[in-house]
């Protein structure tokens, strides 16, 4: 047995990182069991998993007979979906131009978009609205669509623009003397050889806009436009929350989230384009 | 008619030159090697030549046609990136075709021109393979293949062996020599490598600091070298360069191939003590340090026995040693010793 792969340090390894694992899943493990149980049982004992006696559905049928949860849960999905196409899209060719080419100003444009990252968009939230109600887009998705894809960009272009330097700069060459186009160039074999760091862009970007309530409570609350984190407040009021109901729609919201972080990770881990330059 | 014609060349990056003012001519079919040390600008030189830098001042002409402002694609040239640079998604046949199918040739003819260039090359088993599926001498044959299908004006080659080993450098070194021969085609060749410049080139062109030092072919460079730094560069083992001083000559310094070193353990001209022996079968290098001239080296034909910490004598022979200026520049018989002299 080598160094590397001696048995107590792989058993150590794997202690510290199961301990995380646990501490970083049981509050969503309490949400899910405690949604499968009755009121009572849920402030009974909080922490017991659901038994013949306790398991209910009853906040699982309320969400549902909310009628418009799925409507909220299209309207999170619209707004993740198409604000990450455009986070990725224009946050992977900004990076592209800031590290392919040399203009005047390059490296000052670079800083003014990894300004973003270090001030919260909320600080504007004030003169986006009132940007919104001059141009009448309060109450629709294209609101947000258009804050969470400003608010993503920033992350997307600094993390892209740092693996966008270490693409091969023969291979780009090799395409320019072929004839390709800058865009098929930069969609053909750029994009493909940075899918990692897309992947991890996307993961980043996605969550805070799936679990954003701000600005949907800002920008979006007429019902039509709600998404599932702002839907999920009809149940939590000012003197009683309906606990059933808000673990169910909790639960319920974490697996299209899930579903799109299985879809990236599987492209954080494959890496097929190895070998491509030496 | 000139294949590639540049005048007067010049590339700064923000204010520092880069190249400052090269003029060169490459006759058809001529096979051309820029050679220099790292830092010296050739590969940039190159590149100017590909489109792929702009030019800051002069002309870059192929085929008697000012290209300057002509896009890569368009100035029919085909180049050998270090790295290969294949097309990652692209199988071998795909990676060659790309550039045709780019320019709108019919199917047939890639089918015709690919199929060509990997019998050339002998890549018809791994036709359909992708890049990463191939060694690194195949991905050099392939990204070969892939200048040859574009039949260019011009290829380019850019440090294509430095990520070969030594075994398959020299394979490929032959491989490039043959297709030279067999296309009949113009190639510039960039290295840092003299041994490759000097089995490949009809003509070398030698840089420093973005300068051309010395243009002619491989055995005028070996034999009437203009400068010190050319004398030093081409030719391996390096040339020793003796003081004048203590030999009593006029020129400032005198420099002598190490296989023009008369070696003894009795009596010559030069005192030493020999510090190390290198036995390569074929040759022996012996490196004699020596109190005037530091350490000297001497290139023996067959083996020798010498000790390390023995002394000897050297001794220089006169008719072939070469005399240089106090600037490096090169003094031949019957010329005075004005410095200065500009490079030929």
């Amino acid at each position: 047995m080598s160094a590397r792969h001696s048995l107590p340090r792989s058993i150590a390894a794997h202690g510290i990182l199961i301990t995380y694992t646990l501490i970083a899943l049981f509050p969503v493990f309490v949400i899910v069991i405690n949604s499968f149980k009755s009121r009572q049982a849920i402030f009974r004992e909080p922490l017991a998993l659901p038994t013949r006696e306790t398991f209910d559905l009853i906040g699982f049928q309320t969400v549902l007979a909310q009628g418009d949860f799925f409507q909220y849960f299209q309207n999170s999905m619209i707004v993740t979906v198409a604000s990450l196409f455009f986070v990725l899209l224009f946050g992977a060719m900004a990076a592209f131009a800031l590290s392919e080419y040399r203009f005047r100003g390059n490296s000052l444009m670079g800083l003014y978009l990894a300004l973003g990252i270090m001030i919260p968009i909320r600080l504007g939230t004030v003169a986006i609205l009132q940007l919104m109600v001059a141009t009448g887009l309060v109450n629709t998705l294209t609101a947000l669509v258009l804050v969470y894809t400003a608010q993503g960009l920033p992350l997307a272009i600094f993390i892209l623009s740092e693996f966008m330097r270490n693409v091969s700069d023969d291979l780009k060459n090799a395409g320019r003397i072929d004839g390709l186009s800058e865009y098929r160039i930069f969609f053909r074999l750029v994009l493909p050889l940075v899918r990692p760091a897309m992947a991890t862009v996307a993961v980043f970007t996605m969550i805070p806009i799936w679990n954003d309530l701000w600005f949907p409570l800002i920008l979006a609350p007429s019902e039509p436009t709600k998404t599932i984190t702002l839907g999920s407040q009809v149940f939590i009021g000012q003197f009683v929350t309906n606990w059933n109901a808000v673990l169910a729609a909790l639960s319920l919201a974490i697996v299209p989230v899930m579903v799109l972080y299985l879809i990236f990770s599987r492209q954080l881990i494959r890496g097929i384009t190895a070998g491509a330059v030496k | 008619m000139s294949a590639l014609t540049l005048s007067n060349v010049t590339k700064t990056f923000g204010t520092t030159e880069v190249i400052t003012g090269v003029d060169l001519d490459v006759e058809p079919g001529e096979f051309c090697v820029f050679v220099g040390p790292s830092g010296c600008g050739k590969s940039t030189l190159l590149r100017m030549i590909a489109g792929l830098e702009d030019v800051t001042s002069g002309d870059v002409k192929i085929d008697d046609r000012r290209v300057n402002d002509v896009a890569p694609a368009k100035r029919e040239i085909a180049m050998v990136f270090q790295s290969y640079a294949l097309y990652p998604h692209l199988t071998v046949r795909d990676n060659m075709g790309l550039a045709l199918k780019q320019a709108g040739t019919s199917r047939a003819d890639i089918t015709a021109a690919t199929d060509k260039a990997s019998a050339m090359l002998g890549l018809d088993p791994l036709i359909d393979r992708r890049p990463s599926e191939l060694s690194g001498g195949q991905r050099q044959r392939v990204a070969i293949g892939r200048a040859i299908v574009r039949r260019p004006k011009l290829f380019l080659f850019d440090e294509p062996l430095s990520n070969l080993d030594a075994a398959l450098r020299v394979a490929t070194r032959i491989e490039i020599a043959r297709l030279h021969r067999e296309l009949g085609a113009t190639m510039i060749y960039v290295t840092h490598d003299q041994v490759e410049a000097m089995t490949l080139a009809d003509k070398i062109v030698v840089l420093r600091a973005g300068r051309v030092e010395q243009v002619g072919p491989p055995m005028e460079l070996y034999n009437d070298p203009a400068n010190t730094f050319v004398a030093g560069f081409i030719g391996s083992p390096q040339m020793n360069f003796l003081k004048s001083g203590p030999l009593g000559l006029s020129s400032a310094q005198m420099g002598i191939r190490p296989e023009h070193l008369e070696i003894s353990t009795e009596a010559g001209q030069i005192a030493g003590k020999i510090s190390h022996v290198e036995k390569l079968g074929g040759e022996t290098l012996v490196y004699v340090l020596t109190e005037d001239h530091g350490l000297l080296t001497v290139r023996l034909f067959g083996e020798h026995d010498y000790q390390v910490d023995a002394p000897v004598w050297l001794t220089p022979d006169a008719a072939r040693a070469f005399h240089f200026d106090e600037h490096g520049q090169r003094l031949r018989p019957g010329e005075s010793s004005a410095a200065g002299r500009a490079t030929p």
